[in-house]
């Protein structure tokens, strides 16, 4: 994934500064708050929610099943369409293939629709390298673009700025890439909108080249959709004369018939909205309308080995409708940052360690960074059991095992750095399995309580840092059954 | 019936309190309790935190321990959940990983018996009224593995309007971690601490002088929060409650 998380610390490092930023913590919990309360609402207005929510997961299970079935019939839609369609192992090739295609054109300057498997792999920073300048045109990610900044939020990339914060952004860098703020912009939401509106107009008109995602890709057409809420992406899809459209190989639908159920759920999930503003799709190229050359780049990237692990391949049934982000109460305190990838919050917590592995710091923190509270299973549109890829991938730390990488079967060692806790798990199983040594350590728990400390030691001493603990009672209840009868005989 | 107490390593260590109010009040409602005494830990740590294979010989021994009785009945959502939820999927994944079906078969007749009390009390006794006085303001925190979990819907909340003397407020965010999270209190201190935080500052929000669940794990870490925070509330579990009488008050 993108150069720019390479080196993260842990999440719990990394979520620290989040924690003790109160505007930050403030920006996230009122806009994770709100959205939350809409989306409820927009959800409970349709009555088959819970079929819909399986056809959904059924719909992605059938098709990731047959993938390899599916990519052939739509590379065939797609040229008999009049497209060209290319294949990216992972992020480099997907690069390299795009910042040629653009470079045939003899243009050196883009226009982008917000899309999350370009940011996966940086393009931006890979086309700016070779000279080419992206331009993003969704509101959020124009905001994040010119603060130098990184996306927070799979949705609302720049969840964690507020209304002041990006008019100073807009007043101080607007002029650095094109048109300048004008004259004495204030922070109302529609003057804000119209400054962008006005600055992103003449990159629209200029462009030769757009470049996209696409929320989907129909096998039998070969037609990819997008949908979006601003009108910026049907202008970059629309205007320029070449567009390239990159998009992960699990993206799929077979039929116009199953993207019916997402249409449904995708919105309402999302952005609590009954239908997107706009929803466009292109098949191919058509004369005179659109763009003339149209390429697909169809990026796996860590798709493939996801998909060979049996518990894990479902976190390739998401729809990035971040609807799990909105109601996680880790995410809202952390924000987006911590978790070091552009898919943040509970999905990115199980994606981000199996595309890229487990094996930097933050990949290896991110499955801890839950506290199965379910709430992300609960709200998914595709039904992904978060928590139970969050415990797998726990396992696969701490005690290794076999996985696919680069198509090739390894085998993982446990990650270092666990075996102090790895000792105290089999200590306590083996006292769980033996009730006499369980009991002989409660009575010495007991007997010493006046004696325990306030703080703990070692690992401990983060909880006694912020929590009382409990004081041990005089008799553990299984004494206390056994003193008095199971309490038939007086003992209080 | 004759039921076996599935207390859990956390209650039995530091709460026996909650224990003995299980006995008390099963007592009251004409229930045979028996408490086997070889009984230890489910797993649940073991399992949350990535060691599935420790875990296994746990759910094993809790298999042999409870076999044998008509239910089993456990004060707390996240111990039954483990029970319910994730033994069946323990012995799926071993048998997926060519381990044989034993475990799946040791485990098949300790699932569906085994239930969290205030399930217990509803579904399978159907009484909401338990004969209960405790006149003081409570606000009940619905625990993540109790709601979502085990689906305890408002079981809970039905039993505590049916107490006498007792005033039930509703808790801002009810539905929201307290940020316990089991290892999770240990690995990511700072989130789990402002979660826990927020919680208390929601449940004193209403007013009420006790913060009651289901799940003593969740009240360790929420009542941990409010000492720290030199709160007036108190943490008291939700079988302390309904075992309290006029003539045998719970504090």
């Amino acid at each position: 994934m993108s150069g720019t998380f390479v080196g993260m610390p842990a999440f719990p490092e990394a979520a620290h500064e989040a924690v003790n930023n109160p505007t930050l913590r403030g920006n996230l919990r009122h806009a994770t708050h709100t959205i939350r309360a809409k989306r409820e609402k927009a959800v409970a207005e349709v009555s088959d929610w819970a079929q819909l929510r399986e056809a959904g997961k059924q719909i992605k299970d059938h098709t990731l099943r047959h993938l390899d079935r599916y990519l052939v019939q739509l590379e065939e839609s797609v040229m008999a369409a009049g497209g060209t369609v290319h294949w990216a192992a992972d992020a480099d090739e997907a690069n390299d293939i795009v910042t040629q295609l653009v470079k045939m054109t003899g243009e050196s300057e883009v226009v982008k629709v917000k899309s999350m498997a370009t940011q996966e792999i940086g393009l931006n920073e890979a086309l700016e390298a070779e000279g080419i300048r992206a331009y993003e045109t969704d509101l959020a990610e124009l905001i994040v673009q010119l603060g130098k900044d990184r996306p927070s939020h799979i949705l609302v990339p720049a969840i964690h700025r507020n209304r002041g914060e990006i008019r100073d952004i807009f007043e101080r860098e607007m002029s650095e890439w094109g048109r300048p703020a004008p004259e004495g912009l204030s922070d109302t939401p529609a003057e804000l909108a119209e400054a962008a509106r006005l600055h992103l107009r003449e990159k629209f008109l200029r462009a030769k080249v757009g470049i996209s995602g696409a929320n989907f890709m129909v096998a039998d057409t070969g037609t990819l959709v997008v949908v979006e809420s601003e009108g910026n992406g049907r202008m970059c899809l629309t205007l320029p004369e070449t567009l390239i459209s990159v998009v992960g190989i699990e993206k799929i639908v077979p039929t116009w018939q199953d993207l019916e159920v997402f249409l449904q759920t995708l919105p309402r999930s999302s952005t609590a909205e009954r239908m997107n503003p706009y929803t466009s799709t292109w098949t191919g190229t058509t004369d005179e309308d659109g763009p003339g050359t149209f390429h697909l780049v169809l990026l796996d990237n860590g798709r493939s080995d996801t998909l060979a692990d049996e518990v894990g391949r479902q976190a390739l049934r998401c729809i990035r409708c971040s609807a799990c982000l909105n109601v996680c109460p880790v995410y809202e305190r952390a924000g987006g940052h911590a978790y070091g990838s552009v898919y943040p919050g509970p999905i990115g917590a199980i994606l981000s360690p199996q595309l890229r592995g487990t094996g930097s710091e933050i990949d290896a923190s991110l499955p801890y960074a839950s506290t199965l509270c379910g709430a992300c299973y609960e709200v998914c549109p595709v039904a992904i059991d978060i928590p139970e890829v969050l415990v797998h991938l726990r396992e696969r730390i701490v005690q290794g095992g076999p996985v696919v990488h680069e198509g090739n079967k390894v085998v993982l060692k446990p990650a270092k750095g666990h075996a102090a806790e790895r000792a105290a798990m089999r200590a306590a199983r083996w006292a769980f399995a033996h009730p006499g040594a369980l009991r002989t350590g409660q009575r010495l728990a007991s007997r010493t309580r006046r004696l325990h400390p306030r703080t703990l030691p070692g690992p401990g001493k983060a909880w006694s840092d912020t929590r009382d603990l409990p004081p041990v009672p005089a008799e553990p209840f299984r004494d206390w059954w056994q003193r008095t009868g199971g309490g038939k005989e007086g003992g209080k | 019936m004759r039921v076996a107490l599935f207390l859990t390593c956390v209650n039995d260590t530091l709460y026996p309190d909650t224990g003995r109010a299980v006995v008390k009040l099963l007592t009251r409602l004409g229930v045979d309790v028996d408490f086997p005494m070889s009984q230890t830990c489910c797993g649940q740590a073991h399992y949350n935190t990535g060691y599935r294979h420790e875990a296994e010989p746990l759910a094993r021994h809790f298999s042999d321990v409870f076999r044998e009785y008509e239910a089993i009945v456990t004060p707390s959502g996240s111990c039954g959940a483990m029970v319910r939820e994730l033994y069946p999927r323990m012995g799926e994944r071993a048998r997926a990983e060519g381990r044989g079906s034993g475990l799946a078969a040791a485990l098949a007749p300790v699932v569906p018996k085994t239930f969290e009390l205030t399930e217990f009390l509803v579904d399978v006794l159907g009484v909401t009224d338990v004969g209960a006085y405790y006149p003081h303001t409570v606000t009940y925190h619905p625990t993540c593995h109790g709601l979502r979990g085990l689906g305890l819907g408002d079981r809970p909340r039905r039993l505590l309007q049916a107490v006498k003397g007792l005033e039930l407020k509703e808790l801002p965010g009810a539905d929201e971690c307290c940020g316990f999270g089991g290892t999770f209190a240990l690995k990511n201190p700072d989130v789990s601490a402002a979660m826990g935080t927020d919680k208390v500052r929601n449940a004193e929000s209403t007013g009420a002088e006790v913060l009651c669940a289901a799940d003593n794990s969740c009240l360790m870490h929420i009542g941990g929060t409010m000492g720290r925070l030199e709160s007036d509330m108190r943490p008291v579990h939700i079988a302390e409650i309904l075992a309290s009488t006029e003539e045998e008050p719970t504090p």
